[in-house]
Order: C-alpha cells, then sequence, then structure tokens
C-alpha cells in the first residue's frame, strides 16, 4: 500500500546462528520472507523459534550471520539504524505484555506519542481505529489486569499495529486461547496484514492456525538444531517427508481421526 | 456545481520533507451527486491525520446527496485513510448524506468492515460512587484490615508454637536461606549506621555536656541512647528497607506468577511455607544485629569522645559500665524482636495482597518499608510509654 520501493525479499536470514552465551539454540539458518507474505516459523517446544524471533525483531544479537530488512544488514547497522528499522515492526507478544500501569489506549498511544510528531487529537482518532479493528474501542479505559486473556492479545496487536509497521511478528499468537477466540485471532491476522499490505511472521506449533493463514514456512528441528524444511505449512503437511516433519504434522491426524471415528 | 477542497486550507503537513505528497480532498458536488476525490499520500506518520472538523465540512457541503469516494489518484496510504474513511462513515450515519465507497481500494474496504463489527460489547461503566459510600467502604475496608492483622497475628503465634512441635510445613533450606540474606548480608549497612549513630549523639553530647564541665557524662549519654533505643531502631528501620520491601516485592511477584494460587492448590499452608520462614529469618537475626548494633555505636561514641574531650579510654569505659547494665540490653533486644515480628508481619501481609502487574509489586515494596519504618517507631513509643509505667 506504500510506495515504499519494494524489493524481492522483505526479509533475508542468511547463515544466522542464535545461542545464549555458549549454549547453540539454532544454527546456518537460511530463508527469507516475501513482501506481503505470512511467514511460519513451525517447529516442536523448545527448539528455538522464540529465540530465532528475538534475533529477527531485534532484541537477541545473532551469534554468526545477518539478516538482512529490504536488503539492509539489520545488526550491522548503528544504533540510530536499528531503531529506525526495528520501528517498521510491529510484535505481538506471547502474553500481550501490554504496560500493566497504563490503560489499554494509553498502551496503543504511546509508541505514537513517543515516534511521532502528530497533536494529541490526530493520536486520539488513530487510537480508536487501532482499538476499533481489534474489537477493543469500548475497552479503551480499561487497565490491562481487567481484560481477559484474549482481549490483551488483542490490545497487544492493536498496539503492535499503532505505528503501521511493514512486518508484524506474532509469537505463539494462539497459544493459551480456546480454538473460536484463536480463529478469531487468525481472521483478524488475515485481514489486518491484507489491508496494510504487511508482512507477516509467526512462530507457532498450533497447526490449525499455521494451515490456514500462513504461504510460506521454515520447520526448525530441535536436535540438528537447524532448518530441517522449507515450504508452506500446507504443503510440508502434503508433500514432506522428513520423519521429524511427519510426525509433527500427523499429530493433528492422530488426534482427528479417532475423534472423527467416535459416535457424536 | 460547487467545489470545496482543503488545498488552501491549513492542514497539518507533519513533515513532508522526505518527498511525501500533501494528502488532498477535494469535494465537487453536482445535482445529487457529490464526488470527493482524494489525491496525495495519506500516510500517518509522513502527512498526519485528517480532522473531524475537515470531515463535517465535507458532509455540510455535500448534504442530501450521495458523497461518492474517488481514490484513483491516492498515492500511498495507511491508518491516515482508513481513519478519514471511518470518520466520514461514522459521521454521516447521523446525516443525510450517504456514502458510497465502493471505488476505495479493496484492502481499505476490508479495513473499514474491521471496524464496523465489534468483536464484543463490553458491560456498561460502573455508576458513579457517591462521597457516602466511599466513607463507608473506607470505614468497612479499615475494620476488616484490622481483623486481618489480628488474624495474622495470631496465626503467626499458632504456627510458631507448631513449628516446635515440628508439625508444620515449613522447609529448614528456606530458613536458611531467608538468615542468611537477613543476618549476614546486612552486616556492612548496619555497621555503618549504627556507628554514625553513636557519632553524632557523642558529639551533640560532648558539646552540650562540656560547657557544664561535665564532658564525661557523654558516656552515659551515648551508652544508654545507643543501647537503649537507638541500635534498636535504627537497625530495625535498616531491615525495614532492606528486607521487608524484599519480602513484600517477592511475595507479590509470586502472587503475580500464580505461584501462590499453585500453593494454595496443592493444599500448602501459605502461613507455613512464605511468611513463618520469613518472620523467623528475621526474629532469629534482629536480636543478634542488635547487638551487632549496639557495639559498632557504642565504638562510634566512643572514638568521637575520645576525639573531642580531654578522655582516657579507661575513663570512658569506666563511666560507660557504671551507666549500663544488663536490663538496658534486655530491653533492647525485646524491642529487637518484637520490631523484627513486625516489620516481617507487615512486608508479608503487603506482598500477599498486592495486586498482580508490575505496578503492584513496586507499591507493595513501598508500602512495606512505609510501613515497616513508622510501625517501628510507633511501637518504640509504646515502649517507652510501658517502661516509663514499670519504672525501668
Amino acid at each position: 500500500m506504500t510506495n515504499r520501493s519494494i524489493s524481492e525479499w522483505r526479509l533475508e536470514v542468511r547463515n544466522l546462528a542464535v545461542s545464549y552465551g555458549t549454549r547453540s539454540i539454532q544454527h546456518d539458518l537460511d530463508f527469507s520472507v516475501r513482501p506481503r507474505s505470512i511467514f511460519a516459523i513451525m517447529g516442536g517446544s523448545g527448539c528455538g523459534k522464540s529465540t530465532v524471533l528475538r534475533a529477527l525483531v531485534g532484541l537477541l544479537r545473532p551469534a554468526a550471520g545477518a539478516i538482512l530488512v529490504d536488503g539492509e544488514d539489520y545488526w550491522a547497522a548503528d544504533e540510530t539504524r536499528h531503531a529506525d528499522i526495528g520501528r517498521r515492526f510491529g510484535v505481538l507478544f506471547q502474553s500481550g505484555a501490554l504496560w500493566s500501569s497504563m490503560t489499554v489506549a494509553e498502551n496503543v498511544a504511546l509508541p505514537l506519542r513517543m515516534f511521532t510528531d502528530l497533536s494529541n487529537d490526530a493520536i486520539g482518532i488513530l487510537v480508536g481505529l487501532k482499538l476499533s479493528f481489534v474489537g477493543l474501542a469500548a475497552a479503551a479505559d480499561r487497565m490491562p489486569a481487567e481484560l481477559s486473556g484474549g482481549m490483551r492479545k488483542r490490545a497487544g496487536l492493536a498496539r503492535a499495529l499503532a505505528l503501521d509497521p511493514e512486518v508484524l511478528f506474532f509469537d505463539e499468537p494462539s497459544a493459551g486461547l480456546d480454538p473460536i477466540t484463536s480463529r478469531r485471532l487468525d481472521d483478524l491476522i488475515l485481514e489486518l496484514s491484507h489491508g496494510f499490505g504487511a508482512t507477516v511472521v509467526i512462530v507457532s506449533h498450533e497447526l490449525p492456525s499455521l494451515f490456514a493463514i500462513c504461504d510460506d514456512g521454515v520447520f526448525l528441528d530441535a536436535e540438528t538444531k537447524t532448518a530441517i524444511a522449507h515450504g508452506s505449512p500446507r504443503s510440508l503437511r502434503d508433500h514432506c517427508d522428513h520423519p521429524t516433519v511427519r510426525a509433527f504434522m500427523d499429530r493433528e491426524q492422530l488426534v482427528a481421526a479417532p475423534a472423527g471415528g467416535l459416535p457424536s | 456545481m460547487r467545489i470545496l477542497t482543503n488545498s488552501n486550507a491549513s492542514v497539518d503537513l507533519g513533515g513532508g520533507e522526505d518527498g511525501s505528497r500533501t494528502p488532498l480532498w477535494h469535494s465537487d458536488r453536482c445535482g445529487a451527486a457529490t464526488t470527493l476525490r482524494l489525491s496525495g499520500d495519506w500516510t500517518a506518520r509522513e502527512t498526519g491525520v485528517r480532522t473531524a472538523s475537515e470531515v463535517h465540512r465535507i458532509l455540510d457541503d455535500a448534504g442530501a446527496t450521495t458523497l461518492r469516494i474517488d481514490t484513483s489518484d491516492i498515492g500511498a496510504w495507511d491508518s491516515a485513510l482508513i481513519a478519514f474513511l471511518t470518520m466520514l462513515r461514522d459521521a454521516a450515519a447521523n446525516g443525510t448524506t450517504r456514502i458510497d465507497g465502493s471505488e476505495a481500494p479493496e484492502a481499505a474496504r476490508r479495513l473499514l468492515a474491521l471496524t464496523a463489527t465489534s468483536l464484543e460489547t463490553i458491560d456498561e461503566e460502573k455508576p458513579p460512587i457517591s462521597f457516602l459510600t466511599r466513607i463507608g467502604e473506607a470505614y468497612y475496608g479499615a475494620l476488616a484490615e484490622a481483623v486481618e492483622i489480628a488474624a495474622l497475628v495470631g496465626n503467626t503465634a499458632l504456627r510458631a508454637a507448631a513449628a516446635f512441635v515440628r508439625r508444620c510445613q515449613t522447609r529448614a533450606a528456606d530458613v536458611a536461606v531467608l538468615v542468611r540474606e537477613a543476618g549476614p548480608g546486612a552486616l556492612a549497612i548496619v555497621a555503618v549506621v549504627n556507628c554514625l549513630i553513636g557519632a553524632i549523639l557523642a558529639f551533640v553530647g560532648a558539646m552540650q555536656l562540656r560547657k557544664f564541665g561535665a564532658g564525661i557524662y557523654v558516656a552515659n549519654l551515648v551508652g544508654i541512647a545507643v543501647v537503649r533505643e537507638m541500635a534498636a531502631i535504627g537497625t530495625a528501620i535498616v531491615m525495614a528497607g532492606r528486607t521487608g520491601g524484599a519480602y513484600a516485592a517477592h511475595l507479590a511477584t509470586m502472587q503475580g506468577n500464580e505461584e501462590i494460587d499453585a500453593l494454595n492448590v496443592l493444599g500448602v499452608r501459605i502461613f507455613d511455607f512464605l511468611i513463618l520462614p520469613r518472620v523467623a529469618a528475621l526474629v532469629a537475626m534482629m536480636p543478634l544485629l542488635y547487638l551487632y548494633g549496639a557495639v559498632t555505636g557504642l565504638a562510634g561514641g566512643f572514638a568521637v569522645s575520645l576525639a573531642t574531650l580531654d578522655l582516657t579510654p579507661a575513663q570512658f569505659i569506666g563511666q560507660l559500665r557504671d551507666a549500663l547494665d544488663l536490663t538496658q540490653f534486655a530491653i533492647g533486644l525485646t524491642k529487637s524482636v518484637c520490631f523484627a515480628v513486625l516489620v516481617a508481619l507487615a512486608a508479608c501481609q503487603i506482598g500477599l495482597k498486592a495486586g498482580r502487574s508490575a505496578a503492584a509489586v513496586g507499591h507493595a515494596a513501598t508500602s512495606a518499608v512505609v510501613a515497616g519504618i513508622v510501625g517501628v517507631i510507633a511501637l518504640d513509643a509504646i515502649f517507652a510509654i510501658c517502661a516509663n509505667a514499670l519504672g525501668i
């Protein structure tokens, strides 16, 4: 939607290695994210998905390799440039990460107050708009502690959208939500990313939402500590023969098959 | 045909220096139809957000016509455009203008549709609370708190008795860690504070007593004041700030992480598991810190007395031994035990009652320190009255 130059890849990850101290989490990761695609980082619990996400959003310096944002090396940029690039990202953390001492509206307004020259009225209009996108306009003056888990996530999403980001990162968006709420959140992510033309990177192991919304992805393995498959969740489900990927993808069938066979 | 445009209006352009074009609208009324032509870049950060008054001008001008939105000339857009269209739609809903947005970009229409559907309605805000209701609530709140504090003190006595016959769920390892944190960890700060208190007392005393040629009595002054009052109070205040605050913050964070709920579900007595170890650690350490503080306080007084008066060490110590007896130490020790119970219980109670947010943790730590310090001084005043009545 914006007229900023659109390169072939929005994000490129080259030989990325992430580690905590000397403990290696993932290494030799290579993948690229097309603009406006919804990209999944998949893998079992503890394989380092969230750690890779921390490197992508700028919270954890990679041990090796590069992350290119529109062709520009994110981690090699100086501090101001690094922050500038980071401001083009919107991040939804696992439990919303709302600032607990501010109301929902103040949470969404903070990025606008800090990083734009907009007037209070303009900020008020934009905050109202972002909250109405996620269906929380009526909860603007609530404190985060008064919200349910799903509402907190949606408020977090409104805050992630505050600066009209080009790339949206989601860390386990459906974790802790019931299937209906999680489905609604998926639809919302889909609508918003299409509407704004944003690129979306999702870290998840929730198969239904991966199949429903993602059109590309990478599968991380905990054993070999690197990527073992590339492609959309659906194509990995249908065509990938790697035993780890199969075990991961078939879990749903294992659960679904007996349920379907039971008399209702 | 009537034409209205914002091109001459003073527009908040934010900053168009990076090549963004000014967002323009151009309203063209022709018969029963008005065309609203949008052009330029409608991006919130670069070119700002249109105001509600602009929206009203457009609608006032359009009157009872159909307002067709033409976005064929629009450049880059983001929330700023959606915000404008949403305001236009919402304002038109109460007026006579009909909005035809079918030519807006498809993505924009999807976003617009999203704002129209609210996922859920929030139950309505509470009615305003009257002044009398507030007073009543404060009264009952205070009453309930008094009962709670009485219950806490009673519980402490009962469970401490149970602990002596080994029938409680306190873990010795927890107590050991807490003792180490409350005791040896506090040695340096207790020494510094008490030494300075002793030195200040000696200095002020020496200045005054010297006028009467009674400089030697500075030993009595420092001895009684430090041993009976200042070492106990000073140490307790240091511990209220250092350990009381830590206890409250720790328990409040556990509350926020649902750790306390997990213990409750298991049926572990919160009192035995969390409060008693803290009370025990502080009760065990506070008297020892008091004795240590008294010694450093006397040492500070001793050093200043020798430096400011014509006294020999032997004279000072002899005078001190005449002034002090074991009763003074007993009073100080009794106080320090009571202060320890007070500081630990207040901190634990405040920590456990804290809310579940980050701000609540900070609030709990502050309240615990304030309650501890004020409580220690108030309790000391009660001790002074009792000691006076008993003639000791």
